[in-house]
């Protein structure tokens, strides 16, 4: 009789027969469920400048396509330098004769009400979100919309006790604040942006990404059921030009960024000299490291949501896999039966676990990285998923094989496609977790809690989860070392961003 | 210094590995926002179906019960499309009962509790007299239920051995094994007790999770960390093990979400009535009610459909 340690092993494996395989295969196909909510699109979104919706001086405007199918949601304004000047001028025109005099307490009853009325339409703003975007509505649902709600939430509750913000001093807001946002995560970034500034009395003026501003604009709608004060938030969209607009202008006490290190050098650059305060929130390359004595489907869990989460398009996503080597091949084994379920397509779908990457551009960017990966020598795994003939989408993609000198290992993908590497010791995971040019997050996976402190003190990056990945909380500060930028968002820290010590 | 029994619960938890609570949490929350429609939904409804174990275990069981369960057995709402059930489950005593009801040639198994059930307090040679006298009356199956005290204090050659022993009884009999999830109460626990039940079972031999008479019982949490334990084990042995979570299994949603699980963990070999069951009754007609509502579009009243027993 087979006693504990001796693990029962049938002769047909040692007769040489295959090992054995699981079967994810078609019996039993998932109808399709889509999500039917009417994402109530306007075809044409002018700028929102001064509390109204303004034509565009130039009178340009420019297709937001949905990258899901490609085909074109709406015309959006191109804003020029004269329009940023417009928005900046309501801007201060509001800060000077409204909102940096209004008590906080009655700044927090209008940011209750955007957090109120975007919660009654939660399910319009996902699905916009999603067609904009190209992210699974299920993401949309369950994280961006009620995320974007709670900062909204957490930080009208700030507005009236910023007495207690800085313990000792007294805090002022700056002014009018400059913000330009990314497009992985249009409205939550907004939120991210928005509601901290508007906490401490700041006026705003922002740009979204050029391929997601359908929601900001939706948002905007929001700010007049309201009542926000005209110019209190003015919405600029367009592309870089109108970004580099933005950060330059002159009013503009404080710039915040979130987006490429790259841009954000550039921003950088062209305000070195200025007395303007900044906050960069910028690239990543994070480490997810698993020790061998981790709970290793939870882990694979973690890994999975870590680097396909949104499609990989998440500064923080656990892009490199750092695996102890005694755990390796069965991390591996276990990562590619989970990928195997995973669902790839129409965003819309209520099933769908990975959508569409966000536009032509970037699936380029992940195309040719993922060819230099395969160049270098490492070795590919994707499933053998279907993908819709028409929108931009890239299957899962793991890299194994790789060395901390593969480009696949240093630069950002911004994609879903992550890079397998391996260590031996404590001192080696940490060793190459730190040997990148960015410091934005970690996870780290580990049965034993003396581990996880050891690790979490030595792991330069601004986030360090335990056990788990991508967990995000309005409370919580939020933001990177070295080239991954500097200030932070979210929590008391977030707040202190916005404002000056009196 | 660690006791004897602290050391053993070690070795067993390095050797099967560990289990994240908050982790395995969140993996089957994820199986409940699945939206299963029209034919995808119509079909695990009706695979739902033939993989139910029609129970009933309770005291004031009679052979006219039990003789109803069987005909509600064979024909679950008297409609040609739909599966009979996989099996019935009863007590040893009413087996010949079932077996006269359902004859001889018939594709509904007969499955009976046995051991002691629930409790397994019983001596070992009772147990497997037990055992022995439900397959002569004509069992299929028989569902044991692990010695959960034995485990708890750490004595895991005991718990196999018996489950060994039983298996011999069984003679050609399926298996089932208990493990009581609510008793061995963390995750960790039952990862390892499948474990110890695996190695001595044979191919499509079962562990269950509960006998359905305590308060918590299957959960989509403990069929997650017993499936992952039976695909470990699969992959690292060849056998395949087969799963039956019991209890609390109330509605067709539920069922769903089960077989999702299954789907994503096991994949298309174990989506069958040989290698997955619902220990369930009162799930039966919610399953059929909902396939009624696949089909004509429109819910019809519980009294359309024969009651076969008291919730389980």
């Amino acid at each position: 009789m087979p006693t504990l340690t001796e693990k029962k092993r049938p002769t047909s494996r040692s007769a040489g027969r295959p090992a054995p395989e699981l079967i994810f295969g078609d019996l039993w196909e998932f109808d399709p469920a889509p999500e039917t909510a009417d994402p109530k699109l306007k075809p044409r979104y002018d700028l929102f400048i001064g509390g109204k919706f303004v034509a565009p001086v130039s009178g340009k405007y420019f297709d937001s396509i949905n990258p899901a199918n490609e085909t074109k949601l709406a015309e959006i304004a191109q804003a020029n330098a004269a329009d940023v000047d417009a928005a900046y001028q309501a801007a201060k025109k509001a800060y000077d004769t409204v909102w940096g005099k209004m008590p906080g307490r009655e700044r927090a009853k209008y940011i209750f009400r955007i957090a109120r009325l975007l919660q009654d339409r939660a399910r319009e703003f996902a699905v916009a979100e999603t067609m904009d975007g190209g992210k699974a509505i299920k993401e949309s649902r369950d994280f961006d919309v009620p995320m974007a709600a709670a900062h909204f939430f957490y930080h009208a509750g700030w507005a009236d006790k910023l007495d207690y913000v800085a313990p000792g001093r007294r805090v002022a807001p700056l002014g009018v604040v400059g913000q330009v946002i990314p497009w992985n995560f249009p409205l939550l970034m907004l939120a991210w942006k928005l509601a901290p500034a508007l906490a401490m009395g700041n006026t705003i003026v922002i740009k979204p990404a050029e391929t997601t501003s359908i929601t900001a604009l939706k948002l905007a709608e929001i700010f007049q059921d309201a009542g926000l004060p005209a110019g209190v938030v003015n919405i600029v969209t367009g592309f870089g030009d109108t970004g580099a607009a933005v950060m330059d202008h002159p009013i503009a006490a404080k710039v915040a960024f979130t987006g490429s290190t790259e841009v954000g050098k550039i921003i950088m650059r062209s305000l070195a000299g200025t007395d303007k305060k900044m906050t960069m929130e910028l690239g990543g390359k994070a480490a997810n490291i698993v020790f061998d004595d981790a709970p290793i489907d939870q882990a694979v869990e973690g890994i999975v949501n870590g680097i396909f989460f949104n499609q990989g398009h998440v500064c923080c996503a656990g892009s490199r896999l750092l695996v102890q080597e005694t755990v390796a091949a069965e991390v591996l084994a276990k990562l590619k039966n989970r990928v195997k379920v995973l669902r790839i397509g129409d965003p819309l779908d209520k099933n769908t676990d990975i959508g569409a990457i966000n536009s032509k551009e970037q699936l380029g960017t992940i195309e040719r990285l993922v060819a230099t990966g395969v160049k270098e020598g490492a070795t590919m795994f994707q499933p053998a998923c279907k993908l819709p003939s028409k929108g931009y989408y890239f299957r899962p993609t793991i890299f194994s094989g790789v060395s901390m000198s593969h480009r696949i290992a240093r630069e950002e993908i911004f994609g879903p496609v992550l890079s397998v590497l391996t260590f031996r010791t404590v001192d080696e995971a940490v060793e190459k977790a730190n040997n990148t040019a960015y410091g934005l997050s970690a996870g780290v996976w580990t049965d034993k809690g003396s581990r996880i402190l050891k690790m979490s003190t030595e792991l330069k990056a601004g986030v360090v989860w335990a056990n788990t990945y991508n967990k995000f909380d309005p409370a919580s500060p939020f933001g990177g070392y070295k080239e991954s930028g500097f200030g932070r968002e979210g929590g008391r820290q977030g707040l202190l961003d916005y404002c000056k010590l009196v | 210094m660690a006791t004897p029994a602290q050391h053993v619960f070690r070795r067993l938890f390095d050797e099967v590995g560990p289990v994240d609570h908050v982790g395995i949490e969140e993996r089957v929350a994820k199986y409940t926002t699945r939206s299963i429609k029209k034919g995808a939904k119509l079909w695990g409804l009706k695979t739902a179906v033939s993989m139910v174990d029609l129970t009933t275990l309770e005291g004031k069981d009679t052979p006219g019960k039990v003789e109803s369960l069987c005909q509600k057995a064979l024909s679950p709402h008297g409609d040609p499309d739909i599966p009979t059930v996989a099996a019935v489950c009863v007590y040893p005593s009413m087996v010949k009962h079932a077996r006269r009801a359902l004859g001889e040639d018939t594709a509904v198994r007969i499955a009976s509790v046995a051991t002691a059930f629930p409790s397994g307090q019983a001596p070992l040679r009772t147990r497997l007299a037990e055992v022995k006298s439900a397959v002569a009356d004509g069992a299929d199956e028989i569902d044991m239920v692990i010695n959960r005290g034995a485990f708890l204090a750490g004595e895991f050659q005991l718990v196999q051995d018996e489950i060994a022993a039983v298996r011999e009884a069984c003679g050609a009999a399926t298996l089932k094994v208990i493990l009581e999830v609510s008793e061995l109460e963390t995750y960790d626990n039952i990862r390892a007790a499948s474990f110890i039940a695996m190695r001595v079972l044979r191919p499509n031999d079962f562990i269950k999770t509960s006998t359905g008479k305590t308060t918590l019982n299957a959960t989509l949490g403990n069929n997650q960390v017993m499936l992952e334990a039976i695909r470990d084990f699969y992959l690292d042995t060849g056998t395949p093990i087969a799963m039956k979570p019991a209890g609390g299994i109330r509605t067709a949603k539920q069922a769903l979400q089960f077989l999702i699980a299954v789907k994503e963990t096991l994949g298309d070999e174990w989506l069958n009535n040989t290698r997955y069951r619902f220990g369930a009754s009162s799930l039966l007609n919610d399953l059929l009610r909902q396939i009624e509502k696949e089909k004509t579009g429109a819910y019809q009243a519980p009294y359309y459909f024969s009651e076969a027993a008291e919730s389980y």
